[in-house]
């Protein structure tokens, strides 16, 4: 089952092309990851996916409705947590929770009290006087205390402190068994790794990868440092290495994920006296995906 | 000196921000009084054409009321009497405007934090601020002069003028920035700042209304027309302007050095934890939002109301020094059309008022869209249809009250002096509420703006603007009939209730409806902009 479902999504405004054929597929019942680079698109699709802005080619559907047109009965069905939170500058925190609640069609009385309290958040300081953070807290407690399928947050941690973040993980993870779809875009590579089950990488608009974070890691190098006794220079033969470095019976390198195997072989050919191996790095994968130069997919 | 650090930066950005605002401002305000000049030179050529004029206005306390007492009989003198007061007015709106959208909606955006942290001194935003809108005022001045000198009017009245109008610049610039410190928000500081021109404007009407020349020298609109250009000047009228905007200036400094970045001098109260029950849909929203704003404005108009409807008996003096005229006039209906007349000219600027509430009120839009509110609300069951209605529902009904109200007060005041409140209620009710399709017509162009253009909206302003030039100088400059026709007012502006025919009013009332429908469904189909 599927909550959301995007192809070939293109957006522009202007000259700006902000999407160039977009893929997400989102089932129901996942944590999913929505990753890129600053100005890569996120925002833009969460937009689109809200009914906010509509697309100029290719398709959207979300609860089985289409954004744009079916947008009033599906945000009954969902709560949005913007990148940017902007509160009116006159009404408490609290009233915000309450109003926000009651436009989307009710909310849990119990369930608010409780976010409050977990996000140590004073619900009776006015919108312009709370700080960023608590901007984000109102937000957040708006949207997880009413009870609704998907739940879509931009960003939502960008404020928090570390106690808050740890708080906004805890919370997460309840939603997950509460078997709620949560479409989580963030720039928080530990938070992608701890909440998400599935995770789609976009660039300048368009996907470049999607599975889960061990299909991703999967896809990327792994470095291996080894002493052998044979000599190692004939390595270089072999399909898939990188940065190899050989020194007398020492070698260094990295070897794409589908060619280890015939590299471990060759080594093992070789006689191995010692060999430590390093799986990528979150961030180097990350990285290596956000970087201009990485191949597309 | 470190707090003006970077002002010459900030001045820079401004006048590159602002360039076109400043532009129309400048050229609006100089050229309203030359072209009225102009027009009079042709107009009253003759002596005698204008001790005519003088004769019928000149002592009567209803017009004093409206425009101010005249004080010579040279054609700088009735440029002064006939246009002093609103460009003083505009003027002033001019330089509160300005100073608060380029300190306090800077600080409130965020914008002014990025710029903290760099080399700008604490008091470099409001100094450049009270500079560019001074520059602007100066540079008005200086054109005034340089046109009504140029018409061949006496200098010394010309430059009396130019000064007078430059002064009166200053002195809002400093309201301007004292609003910007006291409270919390852009809305907040223009309300303030608003409110105290009109307070000067009302003060100053009921001076030369009753002819208690104190209540006139407590409103710095007064002092434009008691500098008396063109009528023997009393320059020093110009040191009593500038001491008190250096004042009121270093007011605004004291306030802005005892406070924080973004905070006001005010303190915010604590809100409740729970919304109230009422608390729920898009119209509770939007009358909690707009709810302030409204109780301010119908305030302001329920004074000017009153000012016009305690003054309206004298009316009838108009003609008292010419008995013929006064016969013929008994003949088609007596000080009973004197009066239709008046309540029709003052429902027309009553009207304007209701007009720029109603222009404001539905750009409440574009405020809750750019400042990314709109967005939470329409993520929310709540259809792009309901939320805008929500907004335009003041809009328009707010219109409606103002209206009403100001012809009940105008009607209830005058009813009094005259012992018929009853009736004069009544009638003057109906004189009054016969302007709201005219205001509407704007209401709904405002709305279309923002369904079809929501960056052009300022447009929305210019027709106001257009419009009041259309009615006051209309007549005066010989404007060609089809263009007086354009403004809606024009159709609205007969003198008596029972005069104003079905037609023009089903016209008017098609338009709105055409325009308000327009405006939503460009707005359901259009892309939510990001600030
Ligand atoms: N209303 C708009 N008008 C013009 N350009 C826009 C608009 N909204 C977005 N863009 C452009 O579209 C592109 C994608 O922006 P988007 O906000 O979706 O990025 P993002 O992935 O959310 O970035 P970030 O991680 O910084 O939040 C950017 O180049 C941005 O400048
Ligand atoms: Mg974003």
């Amino acid at each position: 089952m599927s909550t959301i479902s995007v192809s070939n999504l293109v957006k522009s405004f202007g000259h700006t092309k902000a999407l160039d054929g977009l893929n997400l597929a989102v089932s129901t019942g996942e944590v999913h990851g929505f990753l890129g680079p600053n100005g890569s698109g996120k925002t833009t699709t969460i937009r689109i996916l809200l009914g906010l802005l509509r697309q100029d080619a290719g398709t959207a559907s979300l609860l089985g409705g289409d954004p744009w047109e079916d947008a009033t009965e599906l945000h009954r069905r969902l709560a949005y947590v913007p990148g940017d939170v902007s509160l009116w500058p006159d009404l408490s925190g609290g009233e915000v929770i309450d109003l926000l609640g009651r436009l989307r069609g009710g909310l849990d009385p119990k369930k608010k009290e409780r976010l409050l309290d977990r996000f140590d958040l004073d619900p009776t300081k006015k919108g312009r006087t709370y700080s960023k953070g608590n901007r984000q807290k109102v937000a957040l407690v708006a949207a997880l205390a009413s009870n609704v399928e998907l739940l879509i947050l931009d960003e939502p941690t960008g404020g928090l402190d570390p106690l808050m973040e740890a708080e906004f993980r805890m919370v997460i993870n309840e939603e997950r068994s509460a078997e709620r779809t949560v479409l989580l875009s963030s720039h928080v590579l530990s938070e992608v790794e701890a909440l998400c089950d599935r995770v789609s990488i976009i660039r300048e608009g368009r996907t470049i990868e999607s599975g889960t974070l061990t299909q991703l890691r999967h896809l990327t190098r792994t470095s291996i440092e080894a002493e052998v006794s044979g000599n190692p220079s004939d390595l270089h033969i072999l399909s898939g290495l990188h940065a190899l470095q050989v020194d007398d019976h020492r070698v260094s390198f990295e070897v794409d994920a589908e060619h280890l195997g015939a590299a471990l072989a060759q080594l093992s050919q070789l006689g191995v006296n010692s060999l430590v191996s390093h799986p990528p790095t979150l961030e180097e994968l990350f990285l290596r995906h956000y970087r201009q130069d990485s191949p597309k997919s | 000196m470190r707090a003006f650090a970077g002002t010459s930066q900030l001045l820079r950005l401004i006048l590159k921000r602002d360039r076109g605002r400043l532009l129309s401002w400048i050229l609006a305000l100089a050229g309203i009084p030359i072209v009225t000049a102009n027009a009079f030179i042709e107009l009253y050529a003759t002596e005698t054409a204008r001790s005519e004029l003088i004769a019928t206005f000149g002592s009567n306390p209803a017009y004093s009321a409206l425009l101010g007492p005249i004080y010579g009989s040279t054609i700088g003198a009735l440029t002064v009497w006939r246009i002093g007061v609103i460009g003083s007015v505009l003027i002033g709106l001019m330089a509160v405007l300005l100073v608060i959208r380029n300190t306090r909606d800077e600080e409130e955006s965020g914008r002014r934090e990025l710029l903290g942290a760099t080399v700008v001194g604490r008091h470099a935003p409001l100094t450049a601020a009270l500079v560019v809108v001074m520059a602007a005022g100066l540079n008005i001045g200086l054109l005034i002069t340089v046109g009504l000198a140029a018409l061949g009017l006496e200098f010394g009245g010309a430059l009396g003028y130019g000064a007078g109008v430059g002064t009166t610049s200053a002195v809002f610039a400093a309201v301007g920035g004292i609003a910007a410190q006291l409270t919390n928000g852009g809305g907040a500081a223009r309300g303030v700042g608003v409110g105290a021109l009109g307070l000067a404007f009302i003060l100053r009407a009921a001076g030369d209304a009753m002819e208690i020349e104190a209540l006139g020298w407590l409103s710095p609109i007064g002092w434009f027309t008691r500098l008396r250009p063109f009528s023997g000047e009393r320059w020093w009228v110009l040191g009593l302007s500038t001491a008190v905007a250096a004042g009121l200036g270093a007011i605004a400094y004291r306030l802005a050095s005892r406070r924080d970045l973004g905070a006001g001098v005010l303190p915010v109260r604590a809100g409740p934890a729970n919304a109230a029950p009422g608390l729920r849909g898009p119209v509770a929203l939007a009358w909690r939002l707009q709810r302030s704003s409204l109780l301010g404005w119908s305030v302001g108009i329920g004074l000017l109301a009153a000012l016009y409807g305690t003054v309206a008996d004298d009316v009838g003096e108009i003609f008292g020094g010419n008995p013929q005229l006064a016969e013929v006039l008994a003949a088609l209906g007596g000080t009973d059309r004197l009066t239709d007349t008046f309540f029709s000219f003052t429902g027309g600027v009553l009207a304007l008022v209701a007009g720029a509430y109603s222009i404001r009120t539905a750009l409440r839009l574009r405020a809750e869209e750019e400042g990314l509110r709109a967005e939470a609300v329409l993520a929310t069951s709540t259809t792009r249809g309901r939320w805008m209605a929500s907004h335009l529902l003041f809009a328009f009904l707010g219109a409606a009250v103002m209206m009403v109200l100001a012809g009940l007060v105008m009607g209830a005041t005058y009813g009094a002096a005259i012992d018929d409140v009853a009736g004069q209620m009544a009638r003057v009710l109906g004189i009054s509420i016969i302007q709201l399709p005219a205001i509407w017509v704007l209401t709904a162009a405002t709305a279309a703006l923002y369904g079809l253009a929501p960056r052009a909206t300022v447009v929305a302003w210019a027709l106001l603007l257009g419009f009041l030039v259309l009615g006051q100088l209309g007549q005066i400059l010989r404007f060609p009939q089809w263009l007086l026709n354009l403004s809606p007012f024009s159709h609205v502006a007969t003198s008596t209730a029972s005069e104003i025919s079905a037609v023009p009013i089903a016209v008017l009332l098609g338009v709105v409806i055409f325009l308000t429908g327009l405006s939503f469904s460009a707005f359901r189909r259009r892309d939510l902009t990001a600030a």
